[in-house]
């Protein structure tokens, strides 16, 4: 979260360092002050007892408590507070020309929609450079929440209620996101990637999506996998744009070839892993909602090489 | 030395008088503030060890990615388990434990005001602590300590465990409430008298802030916890947003007790640090009133910052910098307090006894997790780090280091007290140093897997991330601090047996508690001493205790009272004698009552109505035959007292030994 | 060292002048505060909902009535007359308008029990069927309760009465069902215009 890659991430990290400086200089300070008196105390000779002791040598109690405990702190905590509203009141705020992206937690993957361009894609999130973005976030299950370290602090996706996330990506490149509420058995598999692109490489890659470009069968293969895929089980729960598979319950497909990772990125998006994911998530992601597919071997290639093909 | 004026009868023979019954029959019915306290303490700890070696699973899963030693599920209930035990079953209680045997003995009276609620306080904590670990039978929790809606709700977690948690943790706040509302009337209405409230030790201080910051406090988690088991159980609509309820409710309700809870933890720790500190710097503790006005101040403050654990939730800006704002606050009274622990050590004469090692062990790891509070309270910082590592080790330094440790040292101090027995100190300086070198190896790498982006309550992680190294530290250090701990427990075992037996003042305190016997008698003190200082045993030598005047309301005073089990009740403020508190004999009742009520919560959890209406019915017996027998229990009719002030039952009578000084 | 000096401040031992309230009362008194933290909060979670939705109450749900619910709450508030008579005369040892006025005090408690049971009986939604509702019976529900429980300790304090186990200077069972019954009282001072009264204000 320190080598921050969008406004609020870098604003934070500052504040961090200021915190990080006081906060040095206030522990050496403080432990000097443990050490010594523990020391000091030590080194005194036997001979006075208690009651001399207390009228001892140094500064009063009063004085201790009135610098250390008050005055002190209240300085620090004067900056600190400036500090604060400083910050807050610049982080988060509308701008012009947002790109509005809708990101609705599942369990336990994330559901990311453009409305402004109807393309419904998930765990990725494709985002230009220097352009506002607005991050609807929302849940319709269980509390999670959208965290992007490199870009910005958290936001929780909650039900019945929509938050925004407001940032501007100051440079191209792929930042990991975490779920961070917890929000059940799968809470660690439910990572995501933003890519922050340039506009030329978003406006490229959001004509596509758009499109039906990358969604026609073109091999035999991928034919026959489209045929088992919508015909099995895989469409009532998945969507793929075009095809009769519409399913709401599972992430949208139809881009399924060009993202990473499978299952929220806890395997690498290769032909094995899929056909392994698809004849048992269970092994991949314990406890995740997918059911086994039980196809036969040349089925499953299939639906593999279709999927695959899907960019 | 000798008694001046022989007691009526011989000590032996008191003793008799408030003997418990041998053997089970005992064990059952006691009211005996010690005995009652010392089981908290063994209890708590037993749910310690169990709740360390969670820890311990857990740190063995995570010390490599992609590790298989525990599946989701098991990792899932052991953080939630984890977390509810160390809350619930271990901290609140043992200081709670810490309280029930302190502070008759600190205040200088002979039990709680009232003892049988006592023993019903410990068998509703003992009964809830059984009741959610009975779930190992079945699977265990696994919502997270905190279990937010909707994700406990019956729609995403339809097993029975989330109801032992939800059921559970109403059960055992009504053993908090029980037993804070208990504190609360023994510190203001058994005070020996001239124990003013500026002269009260500052751990009853802390135990009175803590009490009635529980009694505030726990209502809102019971309505939290209660209402999503209304939800769960009956069907109700609270947290249901299809149906107009609010998932943030919930949140506002569970953390409206769970900050205060934070400094209901802390507060009484830092009281028996106040305790600790100035008996081995030698010296009074400096700035008592900025000491005892800070643990106040905290109690109320600590009320007014809850929504910093909801900064993420998407709140208008404007409530937020609010909390933000009293979040930064509320750390002046711990600055306070702090200054004052170094200004006595500065000018006292440090003697580094184990208790005293645990102290300052406690200052540096406090320093640290005080500095990071400060960190989360900064509203967009803490959008960052909420939820990440680097919250657990803020928490940790707070909970673990300024909690933990100080009762680690209560324990090194009291134990003389409790046992007669010196805890090791070889063996003691040893767990201390393993402790803590084990604890920072542990909880500092995390505030830094937190700014690496690693998430809270994760069972796993990915290669290649960069948190392999630091986890493998993290999982390390949490084995050395827990055979540090294990080394204290050995000790404790070792010297209840071979510790060197000692005197009623083995550290040369100031408070009433080391002026008896070590152990105390069962009877505390056969006559109640009178104070006349903040550090009567340091000013008020030799102390003096009080004889039994001819007036009813002081004929408790002297060791007729402690003859005729009862103990003197003094009016809340200037601590004048006003009359005497029988105490009651053994009796079954508060077990049974407990037990009614246990009946009642299973009978909640498995949904049977004729199981609910038993432990309804057994309560409702048990209750009935407790008030019919109130009156039984008190003094005789008396005659409004109208004697004039300074009559001749004011005089000052004093014997000049105590009876623990005898055998001298 | 310092000399030793045992030294008292004169008159520590002196009783107090005034005959103070015994502990248990002291202990229902702690009692009352964290339950009245329990209303407290279950009326601000009251408030919260309300906040949280655009109508309220919710759904097609009907405004409270006020045609019975005004007088009867009247007739609760009213029954703690009674017990401040009987506990000016337990004070005074006079046990037979101690049992009168716990039996008058009774009557209206028990009249105010029953017209909860007929409110719950005459509603058009349930516990269950939204958010409203659940609140609703929570609260008012909750608060019924106290009342029941406070008519049986009603009872056990009558009955003592009856057995001659009351005089003067001995009641502390009394008192502490005085300190109660005020306090179901009390509580229905703040749900009465929150729940009743606030709703048909917009």
């Amino acid at each position: 979260m320190l080598n921050g890659r969008a406004g609020e991430a870098n604003r934070i990290a500052g504040v961090w360092w200021l915190m990080f400086a006081m906060a040095t200089v206030v522990y050496v300070v403080v432990a000097a002050f443990i050490v010594v008196a523990v020391v000091r105390g030590r080194k005194k000779k036997g001979g006075d007892d208690a009651a001399s002791a207390a009228g001892g040598t140094g500064p009063k109690d009063d004085t201790f408590i009135w610098f250390g405990g008050i005055i002190v702190p209240v300085l620090i905590l004067g900056v600190l507070a400036v500090v604060t509203v400083n910050t807050t009141e610049v982080l988060r705020k509308p701008q012009q020309d947002e790109l509005r992206v809708q990101v609705t937690g599942k369990r336990w993957w994330w559901d990311i929609h453009y409305p402004a361009d109807n393309v419904t894609t998930a765990d990725e999130i494709h985002i230009p450079v220097d352009r506002p973005v607005d991050i609807e976030i929302t849940s319709d299950n269980v509390i999670h929440s959208f965290w992007v370290p490199q870009l910005a602090g958290k936001v929780d996706a909650i039900p019945g209620q929509v938050n925004h996330l407001r940032l501007k990506a100051t440079d191209p490149g792929t930042y990991r996101g975490e779920c961070a509420e917890y929000c059940g058995i799968e809470h660690a598999h439910m990572s995501f990637t933003v890519i922050a692109d340039t506009p030329v490489e978003f406006d490229r890659w959001m004509t596509r999506r758009r499109g039906s470009a990358g969604l026609t069968p073109t091999s035999d293969e991928m034919d026959q996998g489209q045929l088992v895929f919508t015909r099995e089980a895989c469409a009532g729960c998945h969507t793929v744009k075009g095809t009769q598979a519409t399913g709401t319950v599972g992430p949208d497909l139809s881009d399924f070839g060009s993202r990473r990772s499978i299952a929220s990125l806890t395997v690498a998006n290769t032909p094995a892993n899929l056909s392994r994911w698809i004849a048992d998530p269970e092994s991949i992601k314990p406890g995740n909602l997918m059911p086994p597919t039980a196809l036969s071997d040349a089925d499953r290639a299939a639906v593999v090489a279709y999927l695959e093909g899907l960019k | 030395m000798a008694i001046v004026e022989a007691p009526p009868v011989g000590e032996s023979e008191v003793g008799e008088l408030w003997e418990d019954a041998p053997g089970l029959p005992g064990f059952f019915s006691t009211v005996d503030h010690k005995r009652i306290g010392m089981r908290y303490i063994y209890t708590c700890f037993f749910f310690f060890f169990v709740a360390g070696l969670m820890a311990l699973g857990m740190r063995a899963q995570l010390a490599t990615p992609n590790a298989k030693v525990l599946g989701p599920e098991l990792y899932n209930e052991l953080f939630t388990m984890h977390g509810v035990t160390m809350i619930f079953l271990f901290n609140t209680p043992v200081l709670a434990g810490f309280g029930n045997y302190l502070i008759p003995l600190q205040i200088g009276t002979r039990d709680m005001a009232f003892p049988r609620l006592n023993a019903f306080s410990y068998w509703v904590f003992l009964l809830g602590g059984i009741f959610m670990y009975s779930s190992f039978l079945f699977g265990m929790p696994d919502g997270g300590w905190f279990g937010y809606v909707p994700l406990v709700s019956k729609t995403f977690s339809p097993g029975l465990n989330i109801d032992f948690w939800g059921l559970g943790i109403v059960f055992t706040g009504l053993s908090t409430t029980v037993g804070s509302i208990n504190f609360i009337v023994t510190i203001f209405k058994l005070r020996a008298p001239g124990m003013s409230l500026n002269r009260m030790p500052i751990f009853v201080w802390s135990m009175l802030v803590f009490s009635f910051m529980a009694i505030f406090a726990v209502p809102a988690v019971t309505l939290a916890t209660g209402l999503n088991e209304l939800d769960r159980l009956f069907g109700t609509a609270f947290f249901v947003p299809a149906l107009g309820g609010s998932v943030l409710l919930y949140q506002h309700l569970f953390w409206f007790w769970g900050h205060p809870e934070v400094y209901i933890l802390f507060v009484p720790a830092t009281g028996m640090i106040s305790q600790i500190v100035p008996t081995f710097s030698g010296r009074p503790l400096a700035g008592y009133l900025w000491v005892a006005g800070s643990l106040v101040t905290v109690g109320f403050i600590s009320f007014g910052v809850w929504v910093h654990h909801m900064f993420a939730t998407g709140m208008p800006a404007v409530a937020m910098a609010f909390f933000s704002g009293v979040s930064l606050i509320i750390t002046l009274p711990s600055g306070v307090q702090f200054f004052a622990w170094i200004a006595t050590m500065w000018k006292g004469r440090v003697r580094l006894t184990t208790p005293m090692l645990f102290a300052i062990g406690f200052l540096l790891i406090f320093l640290l997790g005080g500095i990071t509070g400060v960190m989360v309270a900064v509203l967009p910082f803490d959008w960052q780090v909420t939820d990440s590592y680097f919250v657990v080790a803020h928490f940790h330094y707070v909970l673990n280091g300024a909690v933990v440790f100080p009762i680690f040292g209560a324990i090194y101090y009291w134990m003389p007290k409790m046992t007669g027995r010196m805890l090791s100190e070889k063996l003691g300086k040893l767990s201390f140093w393993v402790m803590f070198v084990g604890f920072n190896i542990t909880f500092f790498p995390m505030h830094i897997l937190g700014f690496l982006g690693m998430p809270r309550r994760i069972y796993t992680y990915d290669n290649g991330l960069g948190w392999g190294g630091l986890n493998a530290m993290v999982s390390i250090g949490s084995a050395i601090f827990g055979l540090g701990t294990a080394i204290t427990l050995f000790n404790w075992v070792w010297s209840r047996r071979k510790g060197e037996v000692v005197g009623d003042d083995p550290w040369d305190a100031d408070s009433l508690e080391w002026s008896t016997t070590s152990p105390p008698p069962h009877y505390n003190f056969a006559a109640i001493p009178l104070v006349a200082s903040r550090h009567p045993l340091w000013d008020q030598r030799p102390l003096p205790f009080a004889e039994s005047g001819d007036e009813p309301d002081t004929s408790g005073l002297g060791i007729q009272g402690a003859v005729d089990r009862e103990t003197p009740v003094t009016s809340g403020i200037d601590t004048r004698p006003e009359g005497n508190l029988e105490i009651p004999h053994e009796t079954y009742l508060p077990f049974v009552l407990a037990l009614g009520i246990a009946v009642l919560f299973v009978g909640l959890l498995i949904q049977a109505i004729v199981v609910g209406v038993a432990g309804v019915a057994l309560a409702m017996m048990a209750t009935l035959w407790w008030a019919w027998r109130t009156e039984e229990d008190l003094p005789p009719p008396e005659i409004e007292p109208e004697a004039p002030v300074g009559s001749a039952a004011g005089e000052v009578t004093t014997t000049t030994a105590g009876p623990g000084e005898v055998t001298e | 060292m310092t000399a030793p000096t045992a030294t008292v401040t004169p008159g520590v031992t002196r009783p107090a002048t005034r005959r103070s309230y015994p502990t248990a009362w002291w202990g229902m008194a702690v009692v009352i505060m964290t339950e009245a933290m329990i209303f407290a909060i279950l009326l601000a979670s009251y408030l919260f909902l309300r906040a949280a939705s655009k109508q309220w109450p919710l759904g097609d749900i009907e405004l409270p009535t006020l045609k019975f619910a005004v007088p009867f709450s009247f007739v609760l508030w009213g029954s703690s007359l009674p017990i401040f008579w009987a506990e000016a005369s337990i004070r005074n040892g006079h046990v037979g308008r101690l049992k009168a006025g716990l039996a008058i005090s009774f009557v209206m408690g028990l009249s105010f029990f029953f017209f909860t049971l007929y409110d719950f009986n005459e509603l058009h939604f349930g516990w269950r069927t939204n958010a409203y509702g659940s609140i609703y019976y929570t609260i008012v529900g909750l608060h019924a309760l106290h009342v029941f429980l406070g008519l049986g300790i009603n009872v056990v304090v009558q009955i003592k009465a009856w057995m001659g186990r009351y005089d003067r200077g001995r009641y502390a069972s009394a008192e502490v069902f005085f300190l109660y019954w005020h306090f179901v009282d009390v509580v229905w001072l703040a749900v009465f215009p929150i729940l009743f009264l606030s709703p048909h204000i917009r």
